[in-house]
């Protein structure tokens, strides 16, 4: 085993140990504190590209902590997915940690610096894992940190929101407790690929309970992906925290989509008999009505930020929707999606941050304002964020989508997916359209001046370095497409996941 | 009565209690509810390696059978993870009781006067 197969495991150490060392820096140098803790966001994505790069030759890596093998001890699992995860999480890691920093929103409050390298190690770690109860633990790493986050600069009604968002949270960790149990009390085993082969030989009489089991880890997955009916804690609790933490938060929707996208084809595939395809029934309409309020809150909301909230439900929606066809040729066009609809959500919400703080008393409401400083520049950024959220050309979301149609025309609910992404996308278009212009176009009559420090254009560079990253998807959509399809080839092709993590002579 | 009715129900009280405390407005009862709601997993989780009396967990010279020392390994995590998260929604919820004056889960303060 050479230092290069050691890299797999960066992802998680990088953070842990600048979270720690901005801990103890922080107190006497804050500037000192804050490169560190850029720096190891930088560093976290040039590993993350180490490994993308690894993993683009399909094989399937696999790294036993503690030389201890699969299914007795802990593996991390390094494939294509895991892999374009760790980039995308990285990537928004460094913008959004840029934008703090650049903006002194990690000034606000304790500790930023230290919380947002937890939830980048909880992230990495839940992409890597190979085990579900190891799964379990970065979920929490990462909700523990995302609750630090979440009340960063304090305040009555974020404190407020606050509390709902963490007992939802804890709720749903004991449910995907309770799933686990089942799992484990039926299998015998926690790691992944063990127990996609232990269902498929479960005795008849023990389907139902996989069936249970499925239907709450499903449930668990919707919970953090707040698919409808599980979505109410979302709107409130980004709409409520800090822009810039609510960018980053636009990631942790697409944890429990990932989260489904590894462990249904794995665990409740197609050979695993009573258990087989279990949440798909449930999934397509749950997803459409997510789709449907998510665009339908676009258009209803009230702030910048509130619309923003929405628009990742209604994104997450759509990508479900397409994925629930559980088909190779879906996933890969859904995990296009994804990628686009992680990026276009976090910059609206680094938009939104820059509106507000140049907008002075009239915060996030979309009402008209009196001019103010770089309104032309905001205004494009809204413009071209908006076009990448909802999918109109020229921007990688509208590549997103057209593959996503491409995907399903032969799907036996193909009238209703068609018709909800085709309908969304208008709903969303008017809904952006009204917000832009009364923002940017409408001039408010009267009105007092705008009590607005914010002169200095630095702030514009984090949300034009995510328009750039959009940028680049689209430029580059060809051999990204072509990526995310072999993808979704490695993820339905279990047997392989199963061969490479229970044969692995790695970590020894 | 046998363990496993004593313990499947001694689950399901819990649950249920659990639940219902959770969905009361105020957060005390939701934390309470939580705590409970957590008891009852830790149960479960426990029960899951199936009941077994008497039996070691890892090695004993002549012994047979044994009791599956996973699920304790497990459950021994979730309490830890439990408590933290208690402790974290406790100190949430006095916050948010001082900063807004009022202890209602929806933020809404009562507006008649309740005992």
């Amino acid at each position: 085993m050479t230092a290069f197969d050691h890299l797999i495991v960066a992802p998680i150490v990088i953070p842990a140990v600048t979270a720690a060392v901005a801990l103890l820096v922080m107190r006497r140098r804050r500037r000192l504190g804050a490169a560190l803790s850029l720096a190891g966001c930088v560093a976290g994505l040039l590993a993350a590209v180490a490994l993308l790069v690894t993993a683009s030759d399909d094989a399937i890596r696999v790294y036993a902590i503690g030389g201890w093998r699969a299914p007795f001890g802990i593996v991390l699992v390094l494939d294509r997915l895991s892999a374009a995860m760790l980039v995308l999480a990285s990537l928004l890691g460094t913008i959004v940690m840029a934008h703090a920093v650049i903006t002194a929103a990690d000034r606000k409050g304790w500790h930023f610096h230290p919380l947002f390298q937890f939830q980048l190690l909880g992230l990495n770690g839940a992409f890597l894992t190979g085990d579900l109860f190891n799964l379990f633990v970065f979920f929490e790493v990462l909700l523990i940190a995302s609750y630090g986050l979440m009340l960063h600069g304090q305040g009555a009604a974020r404190l407020k929101a606050g509390v709902a968002y963490v007992v939802v949270n804890i709720v749903g960790s004991a449910i995907f407790l309770v799933a686990l149990g089942l799992l484990y009390g039926l299998t015998g085993t926690l790691n992944m690929a063990d127990m996609g082969v232990r269902i498929a030989m479960l005795p008849s009489g023990d389907g139902g309970l996989a069936r249970i089991a499925g239907l709450l880890l499903t449930a668990v997955f919707a919970l953090k992906a707040a698919l409808v009916p599980l979505h109410l804690w979302l709107p409130r609790t980004y709409a409520a925290t800090m822009p810039v933490v609510a960018a980053l938060f636009a990631i942790m929707t697409k944890v429990g989509v990932y989260a489904m996208i590894r462990v249904v084809p794995l665990v409740f595939g197609a050979t695993t008999g009573e258990a087989a395809w279990v949440p798909s029934p449930w999934l397509a309409p749950a997803a459409i009505v997510t789709a449907l309020l998510g665009f339908g809150g676009v258009l209803s909301g009230r702030g910048l930020r509130e619309s923003a909230a929405f628009a990742v439900l209604g994104s997450t929606g759509s990508l479900l929707l397409v994925l629930a066809a559980w088909t190779p040729a879906a996933t890969a066009a859904a995990l296009f999606y994804l990628i686009n609809a992680t990026l276009a959500g976090a910059a609206l919400f680094l938009v939104a941050d820059v509106a507000m703080r140049r907008r002075g008393q009239y915060g996030d409401a979309i009402v008209p304002t009196p001019r103010f400083a770089g309104q032309d520049a905001v205004g494009l950024l809204y413009l071209a964020t908006c076009i990448a959220a909802i999918g109109l050309p020229p921007l990688s979301g509208f590549i997103g989508k057209l593959l996503m149609l491409r995907a399903t025309v032969d799907a036996p609910a193909q009238p209703a997916i068609w018709a909800t992404i085709l309908g969304t996308t208008l709903i969303g278009v008017v809904g952006f359209a009204r917000s832009g212009s009364a923002i940017f176009w409408k001039p408010a009559d009267g009105g007092a001046g705008l009590v607005s420090a914010e002169r200095s254009r630095a702030d514009l560079t984090a949300p034009a370095a995510a328009l750039g990253a959009i940028v680049l998807l689209t430029v580059f959509a060809g051999p990204v497409s072509d990526w995310t399809a072999a993808t979704a080839r490695q993820v339905f092709a279990a047997d392989r996941y199963v061969a490479a993590v229970l044969s692995s002579e790695a970590g020894r | 009565m046998s363990l496993e009715f004593l313990i499947a129900s001694a689950i399901g009280a819990l649950v249920a209690g659990g639940v219902y405390l959770s969905l009361r407005a105020r957060t005390f009862q939701v934390v309470l509810g939580l705590t409970l709601l957590s008891y009852a997993v830790n149960l479960f989780l426990f029960a899951v390696g199936r009941l077994t009396v008497d039996r070691p967990p890892l090695y004993a010279k002549g012994v047979a059978d044994y009791a599956d020392p996973l699920p304790q390994a497990l459950v021994l995590t979730a309490i830890v993870i439990t408590f933290g998260m208690t402790a974290l929604s406790v100190v949430l919820a006095l916050r948010s009781f001082l900063e807004s004056g009022s202890d209602q889960v929806d933020g809404i303060a009562d507006e008649e006067a309740e005992s």
